[in-house]
């Protein structure tokens, strides 16, 4: 029960701000990119919900659009760590213990030895800061996660009958792969898409935050927390809101990942607990 | 057991070898003339060239990188092309707080992991289970740079325990060094104490199923003993894997946080570098943190294998 309570809020507040960042494109309360200084640094309440920033502009509205910016970035980061990172993980498991299962391992171990933080610092002070090397850093760093995963969760399909019927049946490593393995791994690959992208959207906070993500005029909501710093004795509804956007966007993703796991393997539920040491280590390595 | 840690160290080796290729190449795409943007538009052609030189700039790339391996492996990271001093004096100085301020928060962050995970697992379903947990799933959501802000506010600038940034220097006092790194360390340790209390939880509820607990019950251990007499001391071993690998995280990690709170730490060290193009202080110190990620993992793996001997058959 108390799974699919997770389940639910995870999904309202998922669906919260999926809305909030669709709605975005076509209204918002107030315009985020011109200036209303007579307007400036108003609190919470009458017209601006979320009150003004020190330009006048309306923070309600430029969460909203944040919201764009860190879905767009955290999304195009797992879908990149995805498209690389399934396919690795599935050809090393074809050719476990061959060189090219060793050299793809091996690839990630060394991704994994880059402390990620650092590294997508050191990516967008190379290429310049901007949302899109933000996302091509963070992405990076999603692959080894889905490569892993992938191979680990293969290589225990490999050994079942169905897998040992369609190699009898001729078919080629390449399409049990693409046939059989794949959509087998599809949920296990859904839950975890759904954690990756979760801390890509701290992330990707973190980096608006020390100025190397998007760029103004484009709001985020990293880069509206920085700008809120030297003001938040005086004017702490700057920081608070940006703040607790990214609380509740995280905790939602991270709700609707547990939940979807229960959801998904109902062993689980009548299991002694819900998650192992291990579960928990993969999904936080790269935070 | 020899072979094992023969093979280890030869993928440690190999993994530090292409880390430091990786590290030279990224730095490399940096467009640009180092010497030139050192002197400022004016400067003639022959100090740029003078200037060059005396940074080893002037030699082929695999030339450099060789010289840049070499001089680390004898300890010699080379010279800050900012400030003209050694890279591992810089670095040296930086490690006084990046290497204690790691301690600290996995310290801080290991003492409220314990007994949160050993409750939370002792009285599963209870309220205070369902709280912790609660209150974990909040902590791996929180971004540490809000929370440090939140702190600053608190501690700093409401309450005034604290001051809001800054770093005595150990030469004051150990207590008013410590004091400047308290707030820094809570904030980092946040996401670290939430993730920790969640792996202690599963591991001691994983552990307290087990058999060997059924039958310490059985001759009639007490729930309390078994916990503390077996149960434990068992469930530690993943925890402490995650202990480890969260203090080379910490020690890379602190970047954002070293910012805030102005500490001169290896993480501010490298973003301010990153910003002033010091590359050969970037290169080195990147390299450093590679280093002690992998080893850290490979002393984990060497102490599993001392312990199962199992584990030595898998490479």
């Amino acid at each position: 029960m108390r799974r699919r309570r997770n389940l639910v809020i995870g999904a309202l507040l998922c669906v919260l701000f999926i809305a909030a960042a669709l709605v975005s494109f076509v209204w918002t309360p107030f315009d985020v990119i011109s200036l209303d200084i007579a307007n400036k640094l108003k609190t919470p309440g009458g017209e601006h919900w979320f009150g003004t920033d020190h330009f006048g502009r309306d923070i309600l509205s430029m969460i909203m659009v944040g919201a764009r910016t860190s879905i767009a970035v955290a999304l195009v980061a797992v879908g990149i760590g995805m498209v690389l990172g399934v396919p690795l993980g599935l050809f090393a498991a074809a050719s476990r213990g061959t060189l090219l299962d060793e050299l793809i391992m091996r690839g990630n171990d060394l991704i994994f030895a880059f402390p990620a933080l650092l590294i997508a610092i050191l990516i967008t002070a190379v290429l310049g800061p901007s949302a899109v090397n933000a996302i091509i850093a963070i992405g990076i760093f999603n692959i080894p996660v889905f490569a892993r995963l992938t191979r680990a969760a293969a290589l225990s399909l490999w050994e079942r009958d169905y897998i040992l019927s369609a190699r009898v049946a001729g078919k080629s490593k390449l399409r049990i792969s693409a046939e059989h393995i794949l959509p087998n791994l599809l949920n296990l690959l859904i839950v975890q898409g759904t954690i990756q992208f979760s801390l890509g959207v701290l992330a990707e906070a973190g980096l608006s935050y020390v100025g190397l993500g998007a760029q103004p005029p484009t709001p985020s909501w990293g880069r509206m927390l920085a700008e809120s710093q030297t003001m938040f004795s005086f004017a702490p509804h700057l920081a608070i809101f940006p703040g607790l956007a990214i609380v509740f966007t995280v905790l939602g993703l991270n709700l609707f990942g547990d939940g979807l796991r229960d959801y998904f393997d109902p062993r689980l539920r009548h299991n002694r607990h819900d998650e192992t040491p291990e579960a928990i280590v993969n999904d936080e390595r790269v935070s | 057991m020899i072979r094992y840690l023969a093979r280890r160290l030869l993928s440690l080796a190999l993994t530090l070898l292409v880390a430091s290729v990786v590290i030279f190449l990224i730095i490399e795409v940096v467009p640009g003339d180092t010497a030139s943007l050192m002197l400022g538009v004016n400067a003639d052609e022959e100090t740029r060239l003078a200037l060059r030189e005396e940074l080893g700039l002037d030699v082929s790339k695999p030339v450099r990188y060789f010289n840049w391996v070499s001089g680390m492996l004898t300890g010699d990271f080379g010279i800050s092309y900012t400030y003209r001093t050694p890279v591992s004096e810089m670095i040296a100085d930086r490690m006084m707080v990046s290497f204690p301020l790691a301690l600290y928060a996995l310290a801080l962050s290991t003492l409220i992991a314990f007994p949160a995970g050993i409750i939370a697992a002792t009285k599963r379903g209870s309220f205070s289970d369902v709280s912790i947990m609660g209150v974990t799933q909040l902590g791996v959501a929180i971004p540490n740079f809000w929370f440090a802000m939140i702190l600053v506010t608190i501690f700093a600038i409401k309450l005034r325990w604290f001051s809001a940034g800054g770093f005595p220097g150990w030469e004051v006092g150990f207590f008013a060094g410590l004091k400047s790194l308290t707030l820094p360390a809570f904030a980092l340790a946040l996401p670290q104490a939430s993730i920790l209390a969640r792996v202690m939880r599963s591991s001691l509820l994983d552990t307290l199923g087990e058999d060997f607990i059924r039958t310490a019950r059985a001759k009639g251990l007490s729930a309390r003993q078994a916990l503390w007499g077996h149960a434990l001391r068992n469930a530690l071993i993943p925890v402490l894997t995650i202990i480890g690998l969260q203090f080379s995280f910490l020690l890379a990690g602190a970047i954002i946080i070293e910012n805030i709170f102005f500490l001169p730490g290896l993480g501010r060290m490298i973003f301010q570098a990153i910003t002033q193009r010091d590359l050969i202080v970037v290169e080195s110190v990147v390299m450093l943190l590679v280093f002690a990620v992998v080893a850290v993992t490979f002393l984990v793996d060497v102490a599993y294998a001392v312990v199962d001997p199992r584990l030595r058959r898998r490479v």
